[in-house]
């Protein structure tokens, strides 16, 4: 790469990794929050055990896109002190947790991406992407199987599972549109072999998607309304409630450490 | 002369970290007690400069794993013990830790200890493209039918030895196992994950 190209590009690939870190950061956040309140001990743990291996693939992402951008800001910086309008997460990935169904099926419509994201971004021209991936791949295809065992096992249940599990899949799939939404800043890093070409990952998506719907007996919603902006910080309702929760400790007590 | 020399100092040099790999060696893993890091294969490298500053380099099992910091605390103690306090611990991501890694030692006290060690090698991924296909793969047996379910090979029980067993949840105690329970003596036991 020529000398010129360096700093847009270094800024670019900062950007990348912040968003994916955002939203392996929001996600981790929300699924805590089903800590002590899983239907049983097992779910309980698997939830936040996932929430647990995202939060460690936002803290490498963070830190990474921290590092990248000069070194002034940590991951906690990132995390603690950024306001709403500067996380650039889907804004699938903050949607409530909802019912147990609701959070499944944002689960499924989010495990199934970021697999094939890890998968691919493995081959990133990027050394410190490409070793995220390569470890947060394994973590995502537990994450993936987790969400698809539940949709079958609600969807193909009882009438009551059925309904909760179709109309949790309904309320999340306007927010799919986004997630393979390449903007300008993604295009370059695609054309550089650093980012992975989210539109390329859509035909694949569907395809495992309808047939987990197929076999669970649920329905494939239409497409139509398609909100997004999350990626240029612009987020949806509850999002400023979340981050007040995660945020208050560290801004009501600046430096507090374990 | 100067070769001489030279071979006490390379003599010096690997009696030296040989000292410093026992030392860091003998660190456990805080969650799982009867397992040094070496044994599970988070334990990546000891080198030592010409100013004798000790670099160790480790691995995370999971990205979130939380025993890194306590692990990493744990080696510059046993450092400083051993009378090595100018040290850094430094983590490598790549290459991907896998369970591969952990030795036959490292297996059999996990089995003593009353956790199923990971049973079977780990499924071929890496930054290849194999593995890009295999996700195209995963869709494509979508597309063809049913949704693929992996088969896993039984997981003995660390207790009675029983090979009839259930897993109960993928995700155990840690983001390391998973939970499963033997049908013949009917007690719970965690298996650690193949990854």
């Amino acid at each position: 790469m020529s000398a010129p190209d360096r700093a847009p590009m270094t800024s670019a690939v900062s950007t990348y990794a912040l968003r994916l870190g955002d939203d392996a950061l929001v996600l981790a956040q929300r699924l805590s929050a089903w800590s002590s309140r899983g239907h049983d001990l097992e779910e309980d743990i698997a939830l936040t055990n996932i929430g647990l291996d995202l939060l460690g693939q936002a803290r490498m992402l963070l830190t990474y896109a921290g590092t990248v951008e000069g070194g002034s800001r940590t991951e906690d910086d990132l995390a603690y002190l950024r306001e709403e309008r500067d996380f650039t997460n889907l804004l699938l990935v903050e949607q409530p947790n909802g019912d147990f169904a609701r959070t499944i099926a944002r689960q499924l419509l989010f495990s199934t991406w970021q697999l094939a994201l890890w998968e691919a971004l493995q081959s990133s021209a990027d050394e410190t992407l490409a070793a995220v991936a390569g470890k947060a791949v394994k973590e995502a295809d537990y994450h993936r199987d987790h969400a698809v065992q539940w949709t079958l096992r609600l969807g193909d249940g009882t009438d009551e599972s059925h309904h909760r599990m179709q109309a949790a899949v309904d309320a999340l799939w306007p927010y799919v549109d986004e997630v393979f939404t390449v903007d300008d800043v993604e295009q370059a890093l695609v054309a550089g072999g650093v980012a992975v070409d989210a539109a390329s990952l859509r035909p694949g998506w569907d395809r495992f998607v309808d047939g987990v719907l197929a076999e669970a007996t649920l329905t494939r919603p239409e497409d139509g309304w398609n909100p997004s902006g999350g990626r240029r910080g612009m987020h949806t309702e509850s999002f400023g409630y979340l981050l007040s929760e995660m945020q208050h400790l560290h801004r009501s007590h600046p430096g507090a450490t374990w | 002369m100067s070769s001489s020399g030279a071979s006490a100092e390379e003599k010096r040099e690997a009696e030296l970290l040989g000292e410093l790999l026992a030392v860091v060696q003998s660190v456990v893993d805080p969650e799982i007690p009867v397992l040094t890091i070496a044994d599970l294969g988070v334990l990546r490298g000891v080198e030592v400069d010409g100013a004798g500053r000790v670099t160790v380099t480790i691995t995370p099992t999971y990205s979130g794993c939380p025993a890194m910091q306590t692990i990493t605390d744990d080696i510059l103690l046993a450092l400083a013990a051993a009378g090595y306090a100018d040290a850094a611990v430094q983590t490598a991501l790549a290459p991907a830790w896998t369970t591969d890694w952990m030795s036959e030692e490292g297996r059999r006290k996990l089995a003593d200890y009353g956790i199923a060690p990971p049973s079977g090698a780990a499924p071929a991924t890496g930054a290849s493209g194999a593995s890009g296909a295999r996700g195209a793969s995963g869709a494509d047996d979508a597309d063809a039918g049913p949704v693929p379910v992996p088969v896993a090979l039984s997981v003995r029980c660390p207790q009675c030895r029983s090979a009839d067993t259930r897993e109960v949840s993928r995700f155990g105690s840690t983001a390391c196992k998973s939970l499963w329970t033997c049908r013949s003596c009917l007690e719970p036991f965690d298996h650690f994950k193949v990854i």
